[in-house]
């Protein structure tokens, strides 16, 4: 699987660069692809209700009514067709593109993998839907697709007379069969609808409307496309004449002329074949479970900050359970927990100052504990022997830093950047293991655990708990979101931040002049 | 990158996407079948005659049922299998035994061929056999067509209609 996700990240990763050239961070596409997909649906959905307004469902008058719609009432009607049509595509295409992203950026594992399951459904149902939609306009290419369909269902061999027979001849033709394409072209979009709200029960927050500005482009380049290239039919169906060339969607029927041509076995053993794998894909080789967050009830007193900032729905606040005077604890549901770490960054117990007891915070990774953070903090700190020292801190799904530690830096791996407590960035500086800090992570807008980079953007600016104490020296500090491709960014940031720190004041003589200032302001 | 240039990247990055999704909406074109080529649609549900005839029941038998289910005749589910025979300018296409469906073998037969020939003129002789005879056709229908290129010729078969009916 990692042979295949690698390249596949760094494409996207690539892809997602180019576009944040000429777009605002929080427009990138390839950062909104979900989104996007809520908004190609809401698209189709009123496109849909305008165009049923205007549609006869009989099967002798569907196609004039369609025409008419398209030549006639071109303006309204014509354009909600074609809109109806395109956005269906678009939903396609970035639905497909969410999916390979989200495996690209393993994020369909563990917790992660009931998001995945309840993905693929909706994809299944969007196809369905896209399907009997097509089959409704009943010209060349609705026959084509009706008899396609229908001849593969009957491959199955589970129903009882050929479904095909329905398409024999014109006499063969019901309008009951098409008053089910309808039934089953409204119904099942609403059933995906009811999966896609499951699918995202267990995220905390989500965002399911694009920004203002990619939703407006994405909506007056769709309008542009149906006004200069509307979506036309091909010619009223004749079951006595065989649909020979045909403009198929792409997008929906690729796969069509191979249902056609190839026998039912090898089309329905590949379907199930691949709807299982893909089904399956949270659970193949290599099989990485990391153990979820702790709670330690000898350090929560229930405050809540983790529960606030959990990205994954995964913490809960229950009532007391150890008869200490706090009305809640925090409780973790481990299917659900990712061990991204973020609550252990939210938790005021996380402080690297402990003297008098150990670092145990109230919640805490049991597989990178606060603890082993502070001890390969001192360890890094301890093997600088160049000036300026600079600490980086980073998470392992941002820029990669192996080879980075040189004399004067040193680097220290945490779980997500939203797993750093606000405190170790003081700690740091205060305790003089470094004179700068560099915070580094995933690209904006892209935190592989969804919140890491807002949620430590907001404690060091002061906007959210665990606040970033005043008296830490900003000028000390720098952060880089730049993913995968941001080495070289990584690189130039130190290398420039190494000059500034040089030619700030030495760190004791500012320490005492902070202090002397903070003092006068009354914060000490 | 001044504001200026990021727009027109903008609106060429959405001007290829939609033009993607414009063109592989309808194109490239799919060729279903060659041009010169028309196709014959053979198809049918039908039931073979029954393996046993029906038997009228004694007066003993029907006594011995319950009230509510006394009849006269009984009769066996089983169906016979058909033979279904399609001939095109002399030469045979299909030849098919077809067995009857369900569970009990009670159910009609079904056909569903495709065939696709050359345009133009065409004899097609078409027999179906639903007695269990092997050396006969119970029904035999025959058509000379002048078939246009990607005409479909549909061919079904209707017992209490008479046989085979082709539609032109």
């Amino acid at each position: 699987m990692n042979v295949l996700r690698q390249p596949l990240r760094l494409a996207f990763e690539a892809a997602q660069n180019a576009l944040g050239r000429i777009f605002p961070d929080a427009w990138n596409p390839l950062l909104n692809l979900g989104a996007l997909g809520f908004f190609f649906y809401w698209i189709v959905t009123v496109s849909g209700i305008y165009v049923y307004a205007f549609f006869d469902t009989g099967a002798a008058q569907a196609f004039g009514s369609v025409e008419a719609m398209t030549y006639e009432q071109w303006f309204h009607a014509g354009l909600m067709r074609s809109l109806h049509r395109y956005a269906s595509d678009g939903l396609v295409v970035v639905m497909l593109l969410h999916l390979l992203r989200e495996f690209a950026l393993d994020r369909y594992r563990g917790a992660r993998s009931f998001s995945w399951l309840t993905g693929v459904p909706v994809l299944v149902l969007v196809y369905v839907a896209g399907i009997t939609g097509y089959w409704l306009v009943w010209d060349k290419l609705a026959q084509y697709v009706a008899i396609v369909t229908s001849e593969w269902l009957d491959k199955a061999g589970i129903f009882g007379q050929p479904i095909a027979r329905n398409f024999l001849s014109p006499e063969h033709l019901s309008d009951r069969f098409f008053t089910l394409m309808v039934f089953m072209h409204i119904a099942v979009p609403l059933i995906a609808l009811l999966i896609l709200w499951v699918h995202l029960q267990r995220i905390t927050k989500p965002r399911i409307n694009p920004p203002r500005g990619l939703a407006v482009g994405t909506l007056v380049s769709l309008l542009a496309l149906s006004l200069i290239w509307p979506a036309t039919s091909q010619g009223p169906a004749d079951l006595l004449e065989v649909p020979a060339d045909i403009g198929l969607d792409w997008f929906y029927l690729p796969l069509y002329p191979l249902f056609e041509t190839l026998p039912g076995p090898v089309t329905w053993g590949s379907s199930i074949a691949l709807l299982v794998m893909f089904l399956a894909i949270p659970w193949l080789p290599p099989m990485r479970r990391p153990k979820s967050a702790h709670v330690d009830l000898a350090n929560c007193n229930g405050c809540g900050r983790c529960f606030a900032d959990c990205p994954y729905n995964a913490i809960t606040m229950v009532a007391r359970t150890d008869g200490r005077p706090f009305e809640s604890e925090a409780q973790v549901g481990p299917s659900l927990c990712v061990a991204c770490g973020i609550c252990a960054g939210a938790c005021p117990t996380s402080t690297p100052f402990r003297r008098a007891s150990a670092l145990v915070p109230g919640i805490d990774l049991p597989d990178l504990p606060l603890s082993v953070v502070r001890e390969r903090l001192h360890e890094a700190s301890a093997k600088l022997t160049g000036t300026p020292r600079i600490i980086v801190f980073g998470c392992g799904n941002g820029v990669p830093l192996s080879g980075l530690q040189s004399e004067n830096v040193g680097v220290v791996q945490i779980a997500c950047s939203g797993h750093l407590p606000p405190s170790f960035i003081d700690y740091v500086l205060s305790r003089d293991l470094a004179e700068g800090v560099v915070l580094t992570g995933c690209a904006e807008n892209d935190c592989h655990n969804r919140f890491g980079i807002p949620w430590t953007e907001q404690r060091i600016e002061g906007r959210r708990d665990p606040y970033l104490r005043p008296r830490v020296p900003r000028e000390r500090l720098r952060t880089l979101w730049a993913g995968p491709l941001g080495r070289h960014r990584l690189e130039a940031l130190l290398e420039q931040f190494a000059g500034e720190l040089a030619r700030l004041p030495s760190h004791g003589e500012e320490r005492a002049r902070r202090r002397r200032e903070l003092a006068e302001a009354g914060d000490v | 990158m001044s504001d200026l240039l990021r727009y027109a990247g903008q609106a060429v990055f959405y001007a290829v996407v939609v033009l993607g999704i414009g063109y592989f909406s309808q194109r490239p074109i799919y060729q279903h079948i060659p041009p010169d080529e028309a196709q014959i649609l053979l198809s049918f549900s039908h039931g073979g005659q029954r393996k046993q005839a029906c038997r009228r029941l004694s007066s003993a038998e029907i006594a011995k049922l319950p009230p509510n289910q006394r009849r006269p005749n009984t009769c066996a589910r089983e169906r016979l299998p058909i033979h279904v025979q399609l001939v095109l300018d002399d030469a045979v296409i299909f030849d098919r035994i077809l067995e009857p469906t369900g569970l009990s073998g009670d159910g009609p037969a079904h056909a569903y061929e495709k065939f696709l020939v050359p345009a133009g003129r065409h004899k097609l002789i078409a027999r179906l056999e639903d007695r269990g005879r092997a050396d006969s056709f119970s029904y035999e229908s025959e058509l000379v067509v002048e078939l246009r290129p990607r005409q479909n010729l549909p061919i079904d078969f209707k017992a209490d209609k008479g046989g085979f009916i082709f539609y032109l």
